[in-house]
């Protein structure tokens, strides 16, 4: 077997893998026919396993073969010849991608077999394998993903099951509306995404990374982008990114998302969803270099993030917010060494800190165990002692910046106001304008609609 | 014109009538149903070789076999063209899946008559390229909600009122049309009727009173079948893009691109489920002239991918939301139901069917949409970001439904809300169409690209009759797909 049929099996093996684990679990229930935790966790661990020792195996033979480089080309899924029109189904594997699929894989097996004992018999243990493997396709996608629409694919995919996985406790109104809140966010971020992959499609004739990077493969590429285009483009992809990464002004959303299980907060908002903003613009960096003010805008974020995440990340009372805020600072700094063009420190802090993170998170149910097995040894209390820099900092401006971290930041307060609430007002007047009109054509009351209870009585009848 | 081995197309026609004819005076709702069903059945069964048969013609378009029709009402009485061989299957799927779930509770009040002699209706539409038969039977689809309305004792007035202007002004457009002969440019008056015709039947703000009336007062299953066809896009396409000048198709777009953003935002804020799909399929369905009123080659391809695309998902959609109102009544959404323990398929077809309609990776609508924004930011920049904002609109709103019907307080029943057999068979047979076009789009693009192409070409042909028509699709094409066109560059 060539090095060539090598590749290409084994490249197909990891994509594939995840996608079979979304099949076998997802269509069962569809079918109306619920799958025992034994057998869900059966083929999870086979999926992981198949598609970590395929990537693995593909690393080694790249670094036998000293390739630094493989395309996986699966065809043109959609192609419209005479519009030049194609969507071209292209994984690679390549420095960036490489790592980040390992570690993929890795951190979800852990996550996999820790959730089949901390939600065994939870009623919605199907529900969460599902999303579960929605999520692991989507980030296997993204990492391996050779041009932006396939980045793109992976990406909503991510979207989707995150905030399904905010909203897993279902039966509480708060997850849910936290859910909704991380799916608009991400909704409007996405939408810059698409924007985005249009755009670069039209101004390089594809969405493939190759031809967008010119020559070198990454780190080496250059874009073939002027420095204005370089900039529109890197801005809705900056934008994406923050979206998805929390950056700010998009914070707000990334303790809401604490809501969901302990596994899915470790997965997402400690290991990887919350790292996908600055894989993507480790993806694009070529794109960075060739504007300086696209350069300067993601360090002046990525420095902002930490600050705002290192400050509201003091005053939080429950462990997983405090963990989502500590995550938030180091993303922002690794989204700054991106703009700096620190590119391998970036990779490499990313990889470190989503290890460490997920072991963190995974921990957090039993911090009071830990902190009491801690306090027996010791024969005492932990000491908590003010930071140095909070002993420089003067009392009146502590307490603004003890308000400002209490209300992070306020960011959620300034989205509501500024968006969420004109927005309703507005909308709500067209809607109190229509009633009017449908009301006078009709010559008295126009909506039936405005019977419905709130609860059916049926379902009042039957409530517990 | 080359002709289809058997006549599928009158098969299409004549088998919901006599479908009508005996489910007529039945009294006894089973037997109603079922025959109902048999038919709707039979005539998808017509739609889907018809569309298989010209296929095999590899052809633009083609009579159907012994067209008897044609000698009497003209050429192009009776036709299927790549535009329509689609959509006839798709029509009739929409009814069959109807009549098939509707629920036991509901088949005595369901209008099974009206609904046989709709899908006639519409299949004679579907194949009619004759301008004053579309009209005709446009004007003629109308009466079956109207006479629901009538008998549920509702006010027929908003109806009424808009679909009188609608026809009053295709009527008059039409006739200044016809007056005027076959030039290059037609009066404004006459191109303006037109307009102002084609965005009143697809419900375009501020004209869309009607379509929210109508879901409030008629049954759901009706709603759905007069509105999901989309039969003002079809007579958009028909009636409008052929003669119309590039302002005219552009305030078209305008119009259409206002209101799928408007609708978006009004999705989001209902507090009753069915205002909300209406305002959900508006704004869809507004994105879909969208792309054929922009009128690039990828933007049309993109439209009508759209169009095949949100017609099946939101009927999937529409159908879901109708099983779970004939389990509990009118839905609220004002507060969160808690229904997705009693209902999990139900619960993860809503998702699935709502996904679908905003071209969520992986379904059939995915790369409709992915072409729709590209033709649109070929026009303008600003163009495709609404269109992107307002399906970005329409996935916060479909979610935010779905968390208000399925979550929330549970609550215990004595009997089981969940699907029942029907309703599994709809949500099967839609979900393999939903996740088959969107793993296998390229024979769907194809097709739609064809189409899209050809109509191009009649439009440039109606306008320049003199200049050779594929000198000016490759022309037209060039000069839009060129990437100094697009951004400004």
């Amino acid at each position: 077997m060539s090095t060539e049929t090598m590749f290409f099996v084994l490249g197909v093996a990891v994509v594939t893998s995840p996608a079979a684990l979304v099949a076998v679990l997802g269509i069962p229930p569809l079918l109306g026919r619920r799958l025992t935790e034994q057998t869900m966790n059966r083929y999870t661990y086979a999926s992981t396993v198949i598609g970590l020792l395929a990537s693995i195996a593909i690393l080694a033979i790249m670094l036998i073969a000293d390739t630094r480089f493989v395309p996986i080309e699966l065809g043109n899924w959609v192609v419209i010849p005479q519009q030049h029109f194609h969507f071209h189904l292209k994984f690679v594997f390549d420095r960036l991608s490489v790592p980040f699929v390992i570690l993929s894989f890795l951190l979800c097996g852990v996550v996999g077999a820790f959730t089949s004992r901390y939600l065994h018999r939870e009623p919605g243990y199907g529900r969460f394998y599902v999303s579960y493997s929605f999520f692991t396709l989507g980030m296997i996608i993204t990492s391996l993903a050779g041009t932006i629409e396939v980045l793109f694919l992976g990406w909503e995919l991510v979207g989707l099951s995150s905030a399904l996985l905010v909203a897993f406790f279902h039966e509480r109104p708060t997850p849910v509306r936290n859910g909704i809140r991380v799916w608009s966010v991400y909704r409007l971020a996405d939408a810059a995404f698409l924007v985005a992959a249009v755009a670069m499609h039209h101004l390089t004739g594809a969405g493939d990374f190759s031809s967008l990077m010119g020559s070198g493969h990454w780190p080496a590429g250059q874009a073939v982008l002027t420095s204005h285009q370089a900039l529109l483009v890197g801005l809705l992809l900056l934008t994406a990114a923050a979206g998805k990464s929390a950056l700010v002004p998009f914070s707000g959303w990334l303790p809401r998302a604490m809501e969901g299980p302990t596994p899915s907060s470790a997965i997402f908002y400690g290991a990887l969803s919350v790292h996908l903003g600055a894989f993507l613009l480790l993806r694009i960096s070529p794109i960075l270099e060739l504007s300086f003010a696209l350069s300067a805008t993601v360090v002046a974020i990525g420095l902002i993030t930490a600050a705002y995440a290192s400050i509201t990340a003091r005053v939080q009372t429950d462990i997983k917010c405090a963990l989502a805020f500590a995550s938030l600072t180091q993303v922002g700094i690794i989204v700054a060494e991106i703009g700096l063009g620190f590119r391998y420190i970036a990779l490499i802090h990313i990889i470190g800190h989503a290890s460490l993170r997920t072991l963190q998170l995974l921990r957090a149910p039993t911090l009071l165990h830990d902190y009491h097995t801690l306090e027996n040894a010791i024969g005492g209390h932990l000491e908590t002692e003010t930071s140095f820099l909070g002993r420089l900092v003067p009392a009146p401006l502590r307490d603004w910046f003890y308000r400002f971290a209490l209300e992070r930041g306020y960011l959620d307060s300034l989205l509501d106001e500024c968006v969420v609430h004109p927005f309703r007002r507005i909308f709500q007047w067209c809607d109190a304008r229509e009633r009017s009109w449908t009301d006078w054509l009709s010559g008295g009351q126009s909506r039936a609609s405005d019977e419905v209870k709130s609860h059916s009585e049926i379902v009042e009848e039957l409530r517990l | 014109m080359l002709e289809l081995h058997l006549p599928w197309l009158e098969l299409c026609i004549v088998t919901p009538l006599v479908g009508a004819l005996l489910v007529w005076r039945k009294r006894d709702p089973e037997v109603a149903w079922k025959r109902a069903l048999t038919f709707t059945g039979i005539t998808l069964l017509f739609a889907f070789c018809a569309w298989e048969d010209f296929g095999t013609l590899h052809t633009f378009d083609a009579h159907d076999h012994w067209d008897a029709v044609s000698q009497w009402l003209g050429d192009d009485a009776i036709v299927i063209d790549e535009l329509s061989a689609p959509l006839l299957p798709l029509a009739a799927l929409l009814f069959f899946l109807i009549t098939l779930a509707t629920p036991r509770t509901k088949i005595r009040r369901f209008p099974f008559v009206s609904t046989l002699v709709s899908l006639s209706m519409l299949m004679a539409m579907l194949t009619c390229r004759q301008p004053w038969g579309v009209i005709g039977l446009l004007a003629a689809q109308t009466l079956p909600p109207f006479l629901e309305l009538r008998a549920r004792s509702r006010s027929t007035r908003a109806f009424t009122l808009h679909m009188l202007l609608f026809l009053g002004l295709l009527s008059a457009g039409w006739a200044m049309i016809d007056a005027e002969g076959p030039k290059s440019e037609h009066s404004y008056l006459a191109i303006g009727m037109l307009m102002a015709a084609v965005l009143i039947r697809s419900g375009v703000a501020p004209l869309h009173c009607w379509m929210t009336d109508l879901f409030e007062n008629a049954t759901f299953g009706t709603a759905l079948l007069f509105v999901t066809p989309m039969a003002g896009a079809y007579a958009a396409v028909r009636l409008v893009l052929p003669i119309a000048p590039d302002w005219a198709l552009h305030g078209i777009a305008l119009f259409s691109l206002f209101t799928a953003v408007y609708a978006a935002g009004m999705s989001l804020i209902q507090r009753e489920a069915r205002r909300f799909f209406c305002y959900l399929f508006l704004s869809n369905s507004s994105l879909v002239l969208v792309g054929l009123e922009v009128a690039t080659p990828v933007s049309l391809t993109g439209g009508l991918c759209v169009w095949l695309s949100v017609g099946m998902s939101l009927a999937g959609l529409g159908l879901t939301m109708r099983a779970v109102e004939a389990r509990t009544g009118r839905i609220s959404l004002a507060d969160y139901q808690g229904l997705y323990e009693h209902m999990p398929s139900l619960a993860a077809f809503f998702l699935l069917t709502g996904l679908a309609s905003i071209g969520f990776p992986g379904t059939v609508g995915f790369v409709g949409v992915e072409l729709l924004v590209d033709g649109a930011i070929g026009i303008s920049p600003y163009v495709g970001m609404l269109v992107v904002f307002a399906a970005a609109l329409n996935g916060i709103a479909i979610l935010h439904a779905y968390f208000r019907l399925f979550t929330g307080t549970q609550h215990t029943t004595l009997i089981s809300l969940e699907a029942r057999w029907p309703e599994k068979v709809v949500v099967l047979l839609l979900t393999a169409l939903i996740l088959g076009g969107g793993l296998h789009p390229q024979p769907g693009v194809t097709s739609r690209y064809h189409a899209a192409t050809e109509i191009i070409s009649r439009r440039e042909e109606s306008s320049n009759p003199s200049r050779n028509d594929h000198a000016l699709i490759s022309e037209s094409t060039e000069h839009l797909t060129s990437p100094s066109h697009f951004l400004g560059k």
